[in-house]
């Protein structure tokens, strides 16, 4: 025991020895023991040491001990982290990270920090991944550094990006340098102008900001150097903030594809206002959740394929009530278009309210699959690979459609029925069945527009509603009857809509366009691209 | 002259409706001023609030048949108009408001105080008179259906797609009216009335007379329809409904009629609009939502369109059952408004007074035959 002691009081001294030179070398155990002896000055040495060795257990035990939840096991000496477990402590290797039994607070000791230990901590575990040997984590480490500028992890940095060999990397670890650099007031002129086109080359908006925040320099020459540095920037990025504007217009735009194509078709080639349309979208979305609801049931293991397998059965679903109404009421009311729209706008109120009995009012949780999560980056355009899959999704309905219209009998009966009923008649198709199939087909699309949709909106009972009137927008600027003036319609609109947002905000930006397509009907009152000869009247 | 024009209008059946309208008008609160609470036939406040909203809705529905029945128009933006006036007559209460407010400011309503203004929005400017305030309830609303509609008549924009066009008009300006910075109260809208020309808003008299008053405009509105309808110019707006284009080729300026009738239709649901306001005590934008507009365009489907009498029915008949439906069984009432709606176009396409049309013909035909 006395031996113990004795070694116990001599670590402090022989940590100091070690850090002198070797301290790199030392293994994680024996870091972690550090931590666990002396003052909080010998502690701060040790959390250096541990941060810097860039052991992937260096993370977790330092955050523990900032958290408090860092303990010496009295019995062995073990240094654990804990977990609180019922009345208990959960405990864990802080070394090896495998659990080791549990315990009581009372057979532990704590290892006690004060708060400038914790802004050590903190400091430190930003560098520490520096050196991970995880390239990924190096990666995340420069770009957190980077945006912290705290001027402590220079020396590491600079250690680092000389250690680097990935080159991506090592470019990043140079960003981290030359944002730290340039707010440090400790570094010399040669450093800051070195620094400047470095950033500069970053191209983004924080590199941008950076700039601005040193031309407030003293100095004349780094003066100087920023602000040819940042006014070349703005030019790059007023480029990346269009072509950003640009996806995010065709995003918006692919959600209005969705939610329209369907309408261009019922609006189109019958002529019938489907003011319920909208409803339709949102049975396609409930559909999502219950499918996604049956599969969290019985075998959560699919959760990830839920999206895929409720796209089918809400086809299926929204198709069928759509083919039910079509053989119901609309068939009544065909040559009285402002009847349909009276009926289906009925329609629409009875379905809200019956999701609304059945669902109840709040919204629904539909989980986005994880292929559907993250985002990556195209230069400086910000990509979510949702919104890249529900652009894919639409151009692929869109294909699809086109596809059954021009090589599929059912196509085909469909636009000779369209381009003059009689005749389509006389010649044997009969038009009530393709009246109903393809009023189905749209009311199908329109539910696998609200699968897509409930991946990035609200599913509540009035879902639908407010993808109606844009919709219609879309339908009547692209032309009745003509689907590809459908996709140029929603791309246009999209693309217009979040132009006009920065300058106008959301809501005036909408406005904008609403006044917009007004103005533009009285141009071109049948839509962009509008149908010729006989069939208009 | 004048008066012989209005009056030509008139059939005798329309004549015995508008005394009704008038009776209606006067009874009630002369029942609710006069006698003393504990009477049976006392009418209680409430009720002269709720009837007095049904009749400025019914107003707002005669104005929807003018330009729907009668010309063909289907505007499902009436709304907006009815709005529109509310809020001219809003805007007139809030600044009556005065000090009183919650801040105690007496030239900024609360709201404005609230966000941070420091003067009056130009548009606010002589709304704190109510000589200015009354011709603007019918111009703001006129202006808006002249631009609109000149707009949009004189391109041929007609059926449903003029149906979108006002449905997105009034979805625009109700995403418009929502925002804080239009200087309208925001979503919160306005609200807390004390004065209107001087007589406090929640006194029995003053209800009574703005009762009254609805009831006069009602009476007031059917002769002017009955007046525009029965004329040769009315004659004409039904041939634009039912042939437009034979209409043009005959040589009518079609657009001149139609733009005249929408027009009238605007001032005439604005006015409605401010009447309504001061009886339920509140102006906030989801007045100009979509489906306001459209129920308006149900209530004249019920009674039947076309027809004088028929918005009036059913503008009563349908806001009764959603005040008794909405109270007793409030899940059931949006199936029943969407099933109403799917069967007054099914089944009665002419409504109500459509169907006593059809009954008194069929009785007719039966005796021709039992005679015969």
């Amino acid at each position: 025991m006395l031996i113990l002691r004795l070694l116990a009081g001599l670590l402090p001294v022989l940590v100091s020895l070690l850090l002198a030179g070797v301290a790199m070398a030392a293994d994680l155990g024996s870091l972690v023991t550090n931590l666990t002896t002396g003052g909080f000055g010998d502690r701060e040495a040790a959390i250096n040491a541990l941060a810097a060795s860039g052991e992937a257990r260096a993370a977790p035990i330092l955050e523990a001990l900032s958290a408090g939840r860092l303990y010496v096991r009295s019995a062995d000496n073990l240094v654990v982290i804990g977990k609180q477990d019922g009345d208990k402590l959960a405990l864990v290797d802080a070394v090896t990270g495998k659990p080791v039994g549990s315990a009581g607070e009372d057979e532990l000791n704590r290892i006690r920090i004060n708060n400038r230990l914790r802004g050590v901590i903190d400091d430190a575990v930003g560098t520490l991944t520096l050196m991970s040997p995880n390239p990924d984590m190096r990666r995340s480490a420069a770009n957190s550094l980077f945006k912290q500028r705290s001027a402590s992890a220079l020396a590491a940095v600079e250690h680092a990006m000389a250690a680097e060999k990935d080159p991506a990397i090592k470019r990043a670890f140079g960003e981290a340098w030359a944002s730290i650099v340039l707010a440090s007031s400790d570094a010399s002129r040669e450093q800051k102008l070195k620094a400047i086109p470095i950033l500069r080359d970053r191209g983004d908006a924080d590199a941008f900001g950076m700039l601005r925040d040193a031309e407030a320099s003293s100095d004349p020459e780094i003066k100087a150097a920023a602000t040819s540095a940042a006014t070349s920037l703005q030019q790059t990025l007023a480029v990346w903030e269009a072509a950003q504007n640009v996806w995010y217009g065709i995003s918006l735009g692919s959600v209005l594809l969705l939610a329209a194509i369907g309408l261009a078709i019922t609006f189109g080639t019958m002529g019938v206002i489907n003011m319920a349309h909208g409803e339709m979208v949102m049975l396609g979305a409930y559909a999502t959740y219950v499918v996604q609801q049956v599969i969290l049931a019985y075998s959560p293991g699919l959760l990830d394929a839920s999206v895929v397998i409720a796209l089918p059965l809400a086809f299926l679903v929204s198709g069928a009530v759509g083919v039910l109404i079509e053989r119901t009421i609309i068939r009544f009311l065909y040559g009285r278009p402002l009847d349909t729209l009276l009926a289906t706008w009925g329609l629409s109120l009875a379905l809200q309210q019956a999701v609304r009995s059945i669902f109840g009012p709040t919204n629904r949780e539909v989980r986005s699959p994880s292929w559907m999560s993250g985002s990556f980056h195209v230069g400086q355009i910000d990509v979510t690979y949702g919104r890249l899959w529900i652009v894919l999704f639409a151009l692929m309905v869109f294909a699809t459609l086109i596809l059954i219209l021009r090589k599929t009998p059912l196509g085909l009966y469909m636009r000779a029925v369209t381009q003059n009923r009689p005749m389509a008649s006389a010649m044997g198709i009969r038009t009530p069945r393709v009246d109903a199939l393809t009023f189905g087909l749209g009311s199908g699309i329109a539910g696998l527009a609200g699968v897509a949709l409930s991946q990035i909106d609200n599913v509540s009972p009035n879902l639908g509603q407010g993808y109606i009137i844009d919709s219609f927008m879309v339908v009547v600027f692209g032309g009745v009857g003509n689907l590809f003036g459908t996709l140029v319609g929603a791309t246009t609109l999209g693309i217009v809509n979040k132009f006009l947002e920065p300058y106008a905000g959301a809501v005036l930006g909408k406005i904008l366009v609403l006044v917009f397509i007004i103005l533009f009907i009285q141009r071109r009152p049948r839509g962009l691209f509008a149908l010729k000869g006989r069939a208009v009247e | 002259m004048i008066q012989r024009f209005l009056w030509r209008g008139l059939d005798t059946r329309l004549r015995l409706f508008i005394g009704l309208v008038l009776l209606v008008g006067i009874v009630p609160p002369l029942l609710n001023l006069l006698l003393p609470p504990s009477s049976p036939l006392y009418v209680p406040a409430y009720v002269l609030q709720l009837v007095g909203k049904y009749l400025c809705y019914a107003s707002l529905a005669l104005a929807v048949d003018l330009v729907w029945g009668y010309c063909g128009i289907l505007s499902l933006g009436h709304a907006a108009f009815f709005a529109l006036g509310g809020y001219c007559m809003g805007m007139y209460l809030m600044r009556q408001i005065g000090s009183r407010g919650v801040y105690g400011n007496p030239i900024l309503p609360d709201f404005m105080v609230f966000l941070n203004y420091k003067e009056l929005p130009w548009f606010w400017h002589g709304f704190n008179h109510f000589w200015f305030a009354a011709p603007m309830i019918v111009i703001v609303p006129s202006v808006l259906a002249l631009a609109l509609g000149w707009f949009a008549f004189r391109s041929r924009v007609t059926g449903v797609y003029l149906s979108i066009i006002t449905q997105a008009m009034t979805f625009a300006l109700m995403l418009a009216f929502f925002r804080n910075d239009m200087g309208l109260g925001g979503n919160n809208g306005m609200t807390d009335f004390k004065d209107i020309l001087g007589f406090p808003v929640q006194a029995d008299g003053t209800r009574a007379t703005l009762y009254f008053a609805s009831a006069l405009v009602l009476a007031l509105f059917l002769v002017i329809a009955g007046a525009v309808v029965g004329s040769r110019f009315g004659k004409a707006l039904m041939a634009v409904r039912d042939a437009e284009s034979r209409m043009r080729f005959l040589g009518y300026r079609v657009e001149g009629y139609k733009l005249f009738v929408f027009v009238l239709s605007a001032a005439m649901a604005g006015i409605a609009g401010a009447l309504y306001v001061p009886q339920v005590g509140i102006i906030n934008p989801s007045e100009f939502s979509p489906g306001n507009s459209i129920e308006a365009v149900l209530w004249v489907a019920v009674g039947g369109r076309g027809t004088l009498i028929g918005p009036v029915i059913g503008a009563f008949l349908v806001n009764f059952a959603k005040t008794y439906l909405t109270g007793a069984l409030p899940e059931i009432w949006l199936f029943a408004l969407g099933a109403l709606f799917v069967a007054v176009t099914l089944f009665l396409p002419r409504g109500i007074v459509g169907l006593w049309g059809q009954y008194k013909a069929r009785q007719e035909r039966t005796k021709r035959t039992a005679t015969a």
